[in-house]
């Protein structure tokens, strides 16, 4: 068997394995459905209840996407603002750290104080998501070749020039690194808020029904709501990683194929 | 072909950096149109800091400096291209950077690439090029712009020696028919005879010119001349130039 059915063979047997030692497990100590319900009921409550969950699924995947899309936006931007201007990179780093060093758990239920509870929401996986892209996006912009930087000063480029030709360029592969991890930063902050939000009643995402089935005992439901949040997960970061492959596969060593 | 102006014209210049590093002091160096002039040191002579300075790349602490008004061409070490962009959009650069129109600056693209044999790698990406070929790339995107003075910078130093031959040679086919100015920067004896007319051997530490030597063994020079006695023996004197000017510093 080649190398790359291995890899795609290996974690299904792994998943199957699993999968059936639950099953197992489930049906041999006959364990209640209110304490580990089985693959099978897992499964068929995400069929039948696939008009709520799916619902649910949207609403935290907007949010996730717009989380992601402001973090990018504002992290890029203020990425270039540092980079340009290293006064403001002086005044406002120290904020966007401690921004991301305080546990977005701790902020959202003071967020929800203050904002309605959907920008709450938005606020927490916008804060999440924020900082790789603008770390990331910052070492990028720092570390261009400096000779080219000298060849475009030879040549009597504009900082305008600069930075379209040469840095934003130059940087699109920490960039993409960013927004790799920001993808998925910003599900878990949109999570993280809804979780918050759940406990005060309000708010119809997936986390929510989570939150939710838990204060009924509907545990089947919680699973089945859990294994959408990590399907929705693992798709972000197919969908990221792909649009990065696309956008390096034919310059950036780290796209690049190897025979040894 | 002495009896060409200079226009490139360095007086008793000198470069400290921030480190307090003394690169260069009363270094003194005239080339004239046309000319190609070798500098020759080892690492960290400041035959670089020198190059640099005459690109505008860094002013110098002291002294005076007179440049040919217009482009200047740059070659670095390294090949030094953009990945992310093909070998024409690379080459196209420095007249992209000047807003020279499309159409124009194709002709120019296409016939520089020509120049350097790299006509059918213009779709390439630099990292689907050896390290020769991306050198040659470096080398059009110098000449693109038909600077009338051509820096180089080491630019075969990390190179294989068949490889280097080769871009020597062709360095020279070029060299013959523009006419264009060079300053090449080598710590190579071999290399430095075998391309210039003149070369100019540096000290350390603070780099100055401690000789002159006019190669004047005729263009074209090929593979005859570099088994030559006559090549040997320049070869000689330069490389005893060199080894009395580092023995000086010491």
């Amino acid at each position: 068997m080649n190398a790359s059915a291995l890899r795609v063979a290996l974690p299904v047997v792994v998943l199957a394995i699993g999968v059936f030692m639950w099953d197992l497990a489930v049906r041999l100590f006959a364990i209640p459905p209110y304490v580990l319900p089985g693959p099978g009921l897992v499964l068929s409550t995400l069929f039948a209840d696939a008009g709520l969950l799916g619902q649910s699924l949207l609403v935290t995947l907007t949010i996730t996407l717009e989380g992601f899309l402001f973090a990018a936006v504002g992290g890029v931007a203020l990425a270039v603002a540092f980079n340009q201007w290293r006064l403001i990179e002086q005044a406002f780093y120290p904020y966007a750290v401690i921004l991301q060093v305080t546990p977005v758990v701790a902020i959202a239920p003071l967020l929800l104080i203050y904002l309605p509870q959907p920008l709450a929401v938005l606020t927490c996986a916008w804060i999440v998501a924020f900082f790789p892209v603008l770390a990331n996006a910052t070492l990028g912009l720092n570390s261009v070749d400096h000779n080219l930087i000298a060849l475009f000063d030879l040549y009597k480029a504009s900082r305008w020039q600069v930075l379209w030709q040469l840095k934003l360029p130059a940087a699109l592969p920490q960039m993409l690194t960013g927004l790799r991890i920001a993808g998925g930063l910003s599900l878990i902050g949109a999570v993280v808020a809804e979780i918050a939000a759940g406990s005060a009643g309000a708010g119809s995402g997936l986390a929510y029904r989570i939150a939710e089935s838990g204060y009924r005992l509907n545990i089947p439901r919680m699973f089945a709501a859990l294994l959408l949040l990590s399907l929705a997960g693992v798709a972000i970061f197919f969908v990221l990683s792909a649009l990065s492959h696309l956008a390096l596969h034919r310059w950036h060593d780290s796209a690049v194929k190897r025979e040894h | 072909m002495n009896g060409a102006p200079a226009i490139v014209s360095l007086r008793n210049v000198g470069k400290t950096y921030d480190s307090g590093t003394a690169a260069l002091a009363g270094f003194d160096l005239d080339v004239r149109a046309g000319e190609f002039v070798s500098l020759l040191g080892p690492s960290g002579c400041g035959k670089s800091t020198a190059l640099r300075i005459v690109a505008g790349l860094g002013e110098p602490t002291q002294g005076a400096v007179e440049r040919p008004p217009g482009r200047m061409g740059f070659v670095f070490q390294e090949p030094t291209l953009m990945p992310w962009a093909n070998v024409a959009a690379n080459v196209r650069l420095p007249l992209r950077l000047a807003r020279v129109d499309e159409t124009q600056s194709r002709t120019a693209v296409t016939r520089t690439l020509a120049r350097v044999g790299l006509t059918e790698f213009a779709g390439a990406y630099p990292r689907e090029l050896s390290g020769g070929m991306k050198m040659r790339a470096s080398i059009a995107r110098a000449l693109v712009t038909e600077p009338q003075l051509l820096l180089m910078d080491e630019p075969f130093a990390a190179l294989d020696e068949i490889t280097r031959f080769k871009l020597n040679n062709d360095l020279l086919k070029v060299w013959q028919e523009l006419r264009r100015t060079v300053i090449f920067v080598t710590h190579s004896v071999f290399e430095s005879v075998y391309l210039s007319q003149r070369v100019v051997v540096m000290t350390p530490r603070p780099g100055r010119v401690f000789a002159e030597i006019d190669v004047d063994a005729p263009y074209p020079r090929d593979e005859r001349f570099r088994t030559s006695p006559e090549y040997a023996a320049a070869c000689r004197q330069v490389a005893e130039a060199l080894s009395a000017a580092m023995g000086d510093a010491r």
